[in-house]
């Protein structure tokens, strides 16, 4: 399944936050969104994923869902959103419930996103126990479990340390080079962006509009942190993102 | 030649405002004061009227459970707190979930619970004997009410604490209403529900007593209101020994409760 936007522009009270953007987001890839904090990047993904409604443009799926997604559009959120009181097989149960799927069936979901995501003996575990990589592990494994058609991940690896950042950017290229998954993944970390993304588009500062899109050809699998063409590809980013990035630390915002 | 340098160690600004559980201290504290009553009212630096002496009042007491008074009075009490606090505290947080949730129900009830907050049931209570009749009924009536106004105002704050992001997580997966509801809005209020029961409860003796002091035959408030009437300071004190106890009773029971339902907090 593909989606694509049209034209999307939107503003909060008089101050326009998208401008006329327009993608094609391709099935089996990760497209990365980056660009300076206030240019809408967020404000995009939620639209892509119906949390907000654009003032203009359209967004649209084409094709069929997938046989046995439950989900098609599926977040990862930054602040992990895991519900307290809830074990971590509990929070995955939590979005396979409303879904008359037989217990046997879902059980055997949970056992699998848990075992794909190295958290099968922390089923039992309260979210408060975890480290902030693992929390987001679980809520990875959470969304595994619905089988999206698209995976909107929106700034998923922020939260967390550096040393932990690393570690589950290898997870998630084993994850997609064992079974590839179609993403959007919103970031400011152009390392991030360099390392996962097989196409990235580069927003402007408020207004958001596209800048430029990049595409790098390298399979995830043989991306190494710090290799030449990639530190290539993210000084190139950077070049294209400074000024912008300067002038919007300069702004004030309301928001 | 250098100068001796001076060495001071850093001095330790770190300390204070954290509080910890500290056990027996409050017993202590309970029998130290029983123990000064009871020494200063047999050593006659308290006079006989102005505090009964605290073995006498225990000697009431233990009258009272032989003789199976003590059963004729509680059982009524408690039927009627209980009876009465469960109408209110369900109607407070059925109505307080309403508020948290929609926007009209807020705007609509918001102002009526701020006009009832403030009124003292106990000046209702011969409204409440006309509509209700002079038996069960308005007490049951009065207690409700008493509860149900904290029990409210507990209840739609705690849905305003709730999460936002757990709630868009919840419908950004599909979740329907009810789900996102029962699973996600009501387990993150718990923590805020729970401890204006604590309130609540409080307020629902404090109206039984109130309660039975006007027209009741059995009743701790009718035992006390027979004691003060009298005199009789060791059988008032008896009876504000066993409200005392009935409120130490409610608030472990929340305690428990808290304990159990939200273990998820550590």
């Amino acid at each position: 399944m593909d989606l694509s936007l049209t034209s999307v522009s939107h503003r909060y009270g008089t101050t326009e936050v998208l401008s006329d953007i327009s993608l094609d987001i391709a099935d089996g890839r990760i497209m990365c969104i980056v660009g300076p904090s206030g240019c809408g990047k967020s404000t995009l993904l939620r639209m892509i994923g119906g949390l907000e409604r654009p003032d203009r443009g359209r967004i649209v799926q084409n094709g069929a869902v997938p046989e046995g997604c439950l989900n098609p559009l599926t977040y990862v959120f930054q602040d992990f959103a895991l519900l307290p009181w809830r074990s971590v097989a509990g929070n995955v149960g939590l979005v396979l419930e409303d879904h008359r799927l037989p217990r046997t069936h879902r059980d055997a979901i949970i056992a699998d996103v848990l075992a794909r995501t190295n958290l099968t003996e922390f089923r039992d575990a309260w979210p408060r126990q975890l480290s902030g990589g693992m929390k987001q592990r679980v809520a990875i494994a959470r969304a595994l479990a619905v089988k999206p058609a698209v995976m909107l991940m929106d700034e998923p690896l922020s939260a967390l340390d550096a040393q932990t950042r690393e570690l589950l950017m290898d997870d998630l290229v084993a994850l997609w080079t064992r079974a590839p998954f179609t993403a959007v993944y919103v970031t400011h970390n152009l390392a991030e962006a360099v390392r996962l993304g097989h196409r990235i588009v580069v927003l402007s500062r408020r207004p958001g509009r596209i800048r430029d899109i990049v595409e790098i050809d390298i399979p995830l699998a043989e991306r190494r942190a710090s290799a030449p063409a990639l530190e290539a590809h993210q000084s190139h980013l950077w070049q294209l993102m400074r000024d912008e990035a300067a002038a919007a630390v300069q702004e004030l915002h309301d928001a | 030649m250098m100068p001796e340098l001076q060495t001071t160690p850093v001095p330790f600004r770190g300390g204070g405002f954290r509080l910890r559980r500290v056990r027996g201290v409050g017993l202590a504290v309970f029998v130290l004061l029983v123990a000064l009553v009871e020494w200063g009212t047999r050593s006659g630096a308290i006079s006989a009227l102005t505090l009964p002496r605290p073995s006498d009042v225990g000697t009431t007491l233990w009258d009272l459970a032989a003789s199976g008074m003590l059963f004729t009075h509680l059982v009524p009490s408690l039927s009627r707190l209980a009876v009465g606090s469960v109408l209110g505290i369900s109607a407070g947080i059925g109505i307080g979930v309403l508020m948290g949730l929609f926007s009209l129900v807020r705007a609509g009830l918001a102002p009526v619970v701020a006009a009832l907050f403030p009124i003292p049931k106990i000046a209702l209570l011969p409204l409440f004997v006309i509509w209700f009749g002079i038996d069960e009924g308005s007490k049951y009536a009065l207690i409700a009410l008493g509860t149900f106004t904290p029990t409210v105002v507990a209840t739609y704050g705690a849905v305003d604490t709730v999460d936002r992001t757990l709630i868009r997580m919840g419908q950004s997966f599909g979740l329907d209403w009810l789900s996102i509801v029962r699973k996600i809005v009501l387990p993150g209020a718990l923590p805020g529900i729970l401890s204006g029961l604590r309130v609540s409860l409080a307020i629902g003796i404090i109206l039984l007593v109130a309660a039975e002091m006007l027209g009741a035959e059995h009743g701790i408030g009718a035992y006390i209101l027979q004691a003060g009437s009298l005199y009789d300071l060791e059988r008032l004190f008896a009876g504000v020994v066993i409200l005392s106890a009935l409120g130490v009773v409610t608030s472990a029971a929340i305690g428990w409760a808290e304990r159990r339902l939200l273990a998820w907090r550590g």
